[in-house]
């Protein structure tokens, strides 16, 4: 007699309504260990080529070998050149190694690569959901903190270091301890030109650059569930700079949607039995939460940050604030440098902040809704004179896409570098490196000091934001635009 | 992985909140495929200015400070990137122990994989500690993870509470592959299971 099959072969540690990210624990409990630990099942490990290398010397060092080879990826991405045309050259000898290992690596354990030339290659969370191996009820687990973007598919996802690489190598699982269960609320529908990455900025800069540390926070509410999967990803990308371990979205119709016909979908029957299983991952209506906290969608305005840590924005329409104001003797110190830093005066409109570097890339914004967005802005207008603007798409896949809807054409004609794709100046491992002293309106994730190029001062904002801002030569809101 | 019991040394203030792996850890030193020569990129921007010279004013060029065994932090230090590079780096350096009120997630799980000893601590010791490590001379601190206290060549003495997990494996310098892989026989059980249930994965 064949039974139901159970949907969570562990017995629930708790009792009665459970939270998604609890559901997500239990399907992938191998076993229990000390305490609050588990031993969790990973479904899908990505890898890049500069915190994979010294995993797998450390696995052939051991004699070990990657348990399922088949439920690997690696995707080379953060170190290698992204110039308009795309050859076999890294001129770079260091990062060319670092690539040439993570082959050698991927060809001896029968690892999938997504090499350079490979024309869907790009950016490791980009390439990801492009493939439609991100869905809902899965764990990711990847070298790299923005690994969170996959909670916007209501997968478990977050970031380990290499350490931790080399464990899921050798054994397809992790240790997981128990994160605090908490759930961002977004209320309302954000207003005209108010896009999710400003809704994600206004919780970071709300919460504190550790105000969810420790925590699984679930993103809910009206203005979360009416973004479309880009807006999804942004917003759990984006969440680890509060402190967010894991950030989730519950699946949906438009979550489904997005995955149905990627060339790793599931189909047929499959399709059929995966979307009753991801019916399933949500929370529970009674689900207990160890915080809570609401927002007004409604009341957010389009944001940058003016710091050199994301919690440090104000609206675009604001001034640059005055550490005298902040009461807290540590943040304050952290206030006086940061300015020194970005070189900015307290009480200066943010208006009036002039650039020298628009860069329109990153696994946060580079995405096709993104593109759209910034060409929207585009058309018909010039990047101001004195302003290099650069455009790197997030994947082989978006720049493709883009290319159909004529977006590039847009772009250039408006004086943007259309470029391949990969992390490219949101990390600055390869050679697009931001000059000391250069000012960038950047759509990534990161202002900390040196993160665009020793000395760089990087200004974070949407992407739509990022194009006005281009086309101005000072931070701007389109709308501003004439 | 090394172990961790007692330990004496140097302590350093960096007490701004939010320190960064970027800050720790520049990108210019992850383009190994090693471990080699992070102890000469830890804090490197903020060691040398843009030409390479040493800055005098930061705390581990000054002498007594340059080889302190402990770094006592402001919150939140070691957010962001993921690079396990940031604590190869400290560790390479001779730092042997981390201590603030608060740590990055990652960060601290990588902390705990290498024998690094970030401990976090109630604000009124941390905050005592910051005091002892900011005088105007080098201040000797012991850490003792045996005994779970962090005494001065004084006198003085702090207790502190770790998750005894994290305080077994760092007293052990346990290596938690082998540890994982005791448990194989589960694993590939799970496994089984979840193919049934999920075939469609890869
Ligand atoms: S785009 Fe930036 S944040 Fe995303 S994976 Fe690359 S370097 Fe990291």
């Amino acid at each position: 007699m064949p039974s139901p099959e159970p949907l969570f072969p562990h017995a629930p540690d708790r009792q009665g309504p459970r939270t998604l990210y609890d559901k997500l624990l239990d399907a992938h409990t191998v076993c229990s260990l000390d305490g609050e630990e588990r031993l969790l099942y990973v479904d899908l490990h990505v890898m890049n080529e500069y915190t994979s290398p010294q995993a797998f010397t450390g696995l052939r060092e051991a004699g070990r070998r990657p348990w399922r080879p088949s439920a690997q990826l690696a995707v080379v991405d953060h170190v290698n050149p992204t110039a308009p045309q795309r050859t076999e050259d890294v001129a770079d000898e260091s990062a060319a190694g670092q690539i040439r290992y993570l082959r050698r690596n991927c060809a001896d354990f029968g690892i999938e690569l997504i090499d350079l030339m490979d024309p869907r290659q790009g950016i490791e969370h980009v390439v990801v959901p492009d493939l439609g191996l991100a869905q809902p009820g899965m764990t990711i687990l990847c070298g790299d903190s923005h690994t969170t973007t996959y909670g916007a598919f209501g997968a478990l996802g977050y970031g380990i270091g290499t350490s931790e690489v080399e464990h899921v190598l050798a054994t397809q699982t992790v240790v997981h301890r128990r994160l605090a269960p908490m759930r961002v609320i977004l209320d309302g529908i954000a207003g005209d030109g108010v896009g999710a990455k400003d809704l994600i900025m206004a919780v970071i800069a709300s919460l504190g650059a550790d105000g969810a540390a420790g925590h699984a926070v679930e993103f809910a509410g009206a203005a979360i569930r009416a973004l479309g999967m880009e807006g999804r990803m942004t917003v759990c990308n984006m969440a680890v700079e509060c402190g967010a371990r894991v950030a989730l979205i519950a699946p949906d119709a438009i979550t489904a949607d997005y995955v149905r016909s990627r060339p790793r979908a599931p189909s047929g029957a499959d399709w059929e039995r995966a979307t009753a299983l991801w019916a399933r991952f949500h929370s529970d209506e009674d689900a207990h939460f160890l915080r809570e906290v609401r927002f007004d969608a409604a009341a957010v305005r389009p944001l940058v940050t003016w710091g050199t840590s994301p919690d440090q924005a104000v609206a675009v329409d604001g001034t640059v604030p005055d550490p005298g104001t902040e009461i807290d003797p540590t943040r304050r110190r952290a206030m006086v440098r940061a300015l020194e830093y970005m070189g900015l005066a307290p009480g200066t409109p943010v208006r009036d902040i002039a650039i020298d570097h628009a860069f329109i890339g990153s696994c946060t914004n580079a995405r096709i809704e993104d593109l759209r967005a910034v060409a929207g802005v585009a058309k018909g207008r010039r990047v101001a004179p004195g302003v290099r603007g650069m455009i790197v798409p997030g994947s082989g896949a978006v720049r493709r896409q883009a290319e159909a809807e004529g977006i590039d054409r847009v772009l250039i004609a408006a004086g943007f570098e259309w470029r391949q794709p990969g992390c490219s100046m949101c990390l600055a491992m390869n050679d697009d490196v931001l000059p000391d002293g250069a000012r960038c309106a950047s759509s990534t994730n990161r202002n900390f000091e040196g993160r665009q190029g020793r000395g760089a001062r990087t200004h974070l904002m949407s992407p739509a934001l990022v194009a006005a801002s281009a086309i101005a030569g000072r931070l701007c809101d389109p709308r501003d635009l004439p | 992985m090394e172990s961790f019991t007692i330990v004496s040394g140097t302590a350093a203030a960096i007490p701004l909140p939010n320190i960064d792996t970027d800050v720790i850890m520049p990108k210019q030193f992850l383009k190994g495929i090693d471990r080699s020569g992070l102890g000469e990129g830890a804090f490197h921007d903020l060691r040398f200015d843009a030409g390479g010279r040493e800055r005098p004013d930061f705390i581990l060029n000054r002498p007594g400070w340059r080889d302190a065994a402990f770094l006592v932090v402001g919150p939140n230090f070691g957010c962001g990137s993921s690079r396990e590079h940031a604590v190869w780096g400290l560790k390479q350096r001779g730092v042997r122990a981390l201590l603030g009120t608060s740590f990055a997630g990652i960060f601290f799980d990588n902390c705990a994989r290498n024998g690094l000893l970030a401990l976090t601590l109630d604000p009124a010791t941390a905050d005592a500690l910051m005091e002892v490590a900011a005088g105007p001379e080098p201040a000797r601190l012991t850490v003792d993870l045996t005994g779970c206290s962090i005494a001065t060549a004084d006198g003085r003495r702090w207790s502190f509470t770790i998750d005894a997990g994290r305080r077994e494996a760092l007293l052990h310098g346990r290596d938690h592959i082998a540890t994982t892989l005791t448990r194989t026989g589960a694993i590939a059980d799970f496994e089984a299971g979840h193919r049934m249930r999920t075939p469609w994965l890869p």
